[in-house]
């Protein structure tokens, strides 16, 4: 990996960090350390784009890092216009950050726009006098004011600089210190009148050398220290700044004042923001050779689970030490995995922080202000299920601001605040992960997706629809609500491609709805693609599994809790509710080898078709098994999710129960005709 | 995908001729993974036919294709001489259920002739050429078109 590489990867980090400091900010107040910590990301930013000559990003980094400076400083509170001007200087370094990590051109009509928004915090009062001070409260006596506005804040400092050996050896050089500070403003380098040796005596460490800088700057003292950041404690370091007047100002057009401290105010200041709270070591790692250790645990789990078959096989007394010895070995394997997949595992939180500028993105957009309310960004998800959820989420997002949320005088209107809210939340639940995107607007419309519906064909007029069943609508293909296709939301994408998306992943999409209250999307997900806990069971001959996530409780029948409707149609009487049976080998196409009233049902829940009952002949174990796609080769294959390998070697299906109680409850069963025919409420009900 | 579409000048490419539905096929030897004795599959529901199931290659599963039923050629009859094919294209490794597999033959690639023109027949959308060889036509067998042309 080269080191630019590396530099886009921290890039990352600061930048999270970056929109982590402004969410807190914005919640808990002006707090130092929360702005140094800001500050320091955007300043990293800097630094390191300058080692690479990016210099779009060098110049942005600099005038957003001014106007936080001044935070800093003191000199300027931060309040909410404040605020959503930093939320969109943060986006557009990141715009910058990833142009130049691309390669790609910048947009310089959003940059400028953003610049120029940063520009009226950079307190030029002699200029912007009137612009900026209604925007801003200064906390500044006004004692350090004045001298402020009539010596135009530039700063001469004097620098003296001895380096060590040490900083040499450590391969730093003075000339790039140097340079950072000359792109400050003017420098002057001069070598100290120090005697150099004759030649032969010449040590080549450098140890001789001192200079003496003058510098000429907007950038108050702290910014000239963090300059010298990386030689810290490798040199002889004194800044002072000089006590001659400033010269008056000349304008330059890039650079922007910061009020500068009074000189006479002034001692070296200790870099009170170096401590930070120590970031928790990481370690970056090649994730290819972390998905090749996956698939060598998915081994592992197999192989123990053949070697444990293989040991039942011998019929060992039940004395033997072998077999508390293989519990332990079947221990050890699942921790293994556990910690393996952790690996892979991240907190969801980059991606919402990515959604909350989607927020603030499509609230402009639409003219609808909208925040994004956050909770468990700490819930850990797979790698890929966070990079595959990103479009879908964001799709979701928008069209949460866009259609979720009433025009603002409706809302007034309706007695809500102004401003709309979008919660996401994330949490683990019982082996998923579950994830919500909910919005204080409206609700959904009924009766106009129902007219949409029909009007595209996509249902027969004569349907009676339930609610539930009008809300699903909005998840068929071809099927879009906005009447004006608004450039925000319209963008050929529906929820169809988001409910596949989350299909994909082996998760479901589910919606509620309340009038007048707002709308919930949830999305269920399996914890981890690679591994699931699951019921070895047997259809017709075969032995299959069922993940246990999707399983309610499995029931033993009585002969007389089984009713039938029709021919074929079946119910199973549950505590007071009729629930219909899925003859799971009928529903596969295999033949049924036992009676019903012989077998086994499963219940399990679907999202789109509520309870149902999954009649199996019988089953064995609770294991867990290492899944292994069959959409690459196979193709996607109706009721089957994917498949695994037994402890014998042999592979068993996964049941996609999801898939399995739609099929098995309408399209192909006669069964499901007969009951609505029938008995109507009773499919209602379930 | 293979390299006889595009031969480089006068190379000999060497091929495995194997027969399916009483006629001669081979497949560029490149292409071949191994050939394993035919031992029974998981089915699949609701697939067709020529899709027999998925089987366990080493901790990998891969789907074993009649490639006689995919042809159009009828099921491959049961018999001890039946192999799998076990073959990897560019992205998947699927196995081919075969009647048998005969030799190995070494084949200059300005002798692989194009498929003559034929009124419509399923085998022709998975053969790229014809060889003609001891008075026998071998069908060189689009391995792509197998993997790829099936249900998905």
């Amino acid at each position: 990996m080269s080191i630019r590489d590396t530099f886009f990867q921290e890039c990352e980090d600061l930048l999270a960090a970056l929109v982590d400091g402004l969410a807190e900010l914005e919640s808990s107040g002006q707090d130092s350390e929360i702005v140094n910590a800001v500050f320091r990301a955007v300043h990293s930013i800097k630094g390191g784009a300058g080692a690479f000559g990016l210099d779009d990003v060098v110049s942005f980094a600099h005038a957003f890092e001014t106007v936080l400076d001044r935070v800093r400083e003191g000199d300027l509170a931060v309040d909410g216009k404040l605020l959503r001007v930093f939320h969109k200087s943060s986006d557009q370094l990141t715009d910058l950050v990833e142009a130049a990590r691309d390669e790609t051109a910048i947009e310089t009509t959003a940059r400028d726009s953003v610049l120029k928004d940063l520009e009226t915090y950079l307190g030029d009062q002699v200029e912007e006098e009137e612009f900026s001070f209604d925007a801003l409260t200064l906390d500044v006596p006004p004692a350090l004011e004045i001298p402020a506005e009539d010596s135009a804040s530039r700063g001469v400092y004097e620098i003296l600089f001895r380096p060590h050996a040490a900083l040499f050896s450590n391969g730093h050089e003075p000339s790039l210190v140097f340079e950072c500070l000359s792109q400050m403003g003017d420098l002057t380098v001069e070598l100290q009148d120090i005697s150099i040796p004759d030649f032969e005596l010449l040590d080549d460490s450098g140890l001789q050398l001192a200079w003496r800088l003058e510098l000429t700057t907007f950038d108050s003292e702290t910014v000239l220290h963090d300059a010298f950041e990386f030689v810290e404690g490798l040199c002889d370091l004194e800044i002072r700044p000089l006590t001659r007047p400033t010269d008056p100002l000349p304008t330059i057009a890039s650079e922007v004042p910061t009020p500068q401290p009074t000189p006479s105010s002034d001692k070296p200041q200790t870099k009170s923001e170096k401590e930070p709270k120590a970031p928790k070591a990481t370690l970056r790692v090649d994730l290819d050779r972390v998905d090749r250790l996956i698939n060598t645990v998915g081994e592992l789990i197999i192989n123990q689970a053949m070697i444990a078959q293989r040991i039942e096989e011998l019929d060992l007394p039940g004395t033997s030490q072998v077999l508390n010895e293989l519990e332990d070995y079947k221990l050890l394997a699942r921790d293994i995995q556990e910690g393996v997949m952790a690996i892979r595992a991240q907190p969801v939180k980059p991606l919402f922080q990515r959604m909350s500028r989607i927020v603030r993105e499509a609230g402009e957009a639409t003219g609808k202000p909208a925040k994004l309310l956050t909770t468990g960004e700490g819930t850990e998800v797979d790698k890929t299920v966070i990079e595959r959820l990103a479009d879908p989420l964001t799709h979701m997002i928008r069209n949460a601001v866009d259609h979720g949320l009433e025009k603002t005088d409706t809302r007034i209107a309706a007695g809500k605040p102004e401003e709309g809210t979008i919660r996401l939340t994330a949490a683990h639940r019982s082996g998923n992960v579950i994830l919500e995107v909910s919005d204080d607007g409206g609700g959904l419309n009924r009766e106009k997706i129902l007219q949409t519906a029909l009007d595209k064909g996509l249902v027969a007029p004569d349907v009676e629809l339930t609610e539930p069943e009008i809300d699903n609508l909005l998840f068929l293909p071809g099927f879009s609500t906005a009447k004006e296709v608004s450039n925000l939301s319209g963008r050929g994408v529906g929820m169809d491609v988001v409910r596949n998306a989350v299909a994909a992943l082996g998760g479901r999409i589910s919606i509620t709805s309340d009038p007048g209250q707002g709308t919930t999307f949830t999305i269920v997900l399996p914890l981890t693609l690679a591994v699931m806990d699951g019921f070895v069971i047997s259809v017709a001959d075969q032995t299959m599994v069922v993940p246990i996530s999707s399983i309610i409780e499995t029931i033993h029948p009585i002969r007389r809790n089984i009713h039938t409707i029709g021919q074929n149609g079946r119910l199973l009487a549950l505590r007071n509710r009729y629930v219909p049976i899925v003859d799971v080998a009928e529903n596969l196409g295999l033949k049924s080898l036992n009676r019903l009233d012989d077998q086994i049902f499963l219940l399990v829940s679907s999202v789109s078709h509520g309870t149902c009952a999954l009649a199996v002949d019988a089953i064995h174990d609770q294991r867990q098994v290492v899944v292994k796609s069959l959409k690459t080769s196979c193709g996607s294959i109706t009721g089957i999710s994917a498949a695994t390998i037994l402890g014998n070697g042999k592979i068993a299906l996964i049941l996609d129960t999801e898939e399995i109680a739609r099929t098995g409850a309408s399209a192909s069963e006669l069964a499901h005709e007969k009951l609505t025919q029938m008995e109507p409420a009773l499919v209602d009900a379930n | 995908m293979s390299t006889q579409t595009e031969p480089a000048p006068i190379d000999s490419i060497e091929f495995v001729t194997f027969s399916a539905g009483n006629q001669i096929f081979c497949l560029e030897i490149t292409q071949i993974r191994e050939i394993r004795r035919w031992t029974p599959v998981t089915a699949l529901p609701h697939t067709p036919p020529d899709i027999l199931g998925v089987m366990n290659l080493r901790g990998a599963v891969i789907p074993i294709f009649d490639l006689s039923a995919r042809f159009g050629l009828g099921a491959t009859p049961s018999n001890e001489r039946n192999v799998v094919i076990v073959a990897a294209s560019a992205s998947d490794t699927v196995g081919m259920l075969v009647e048998s597999v005969s030799e190995i033959l070494s084949i200059e690639s300005d002798q692989i002739q194009e498929t003559p023109d034929l009124k419509s027949d399923a085998a022709r959308n998975y053969i790229t050429g014809v060889i003609a060889h001891n008075e026998t036509m071998i069908r060189v067998v689009d391995l792509g078109a197998v993997v790829g042309g099936d249900n998905a």
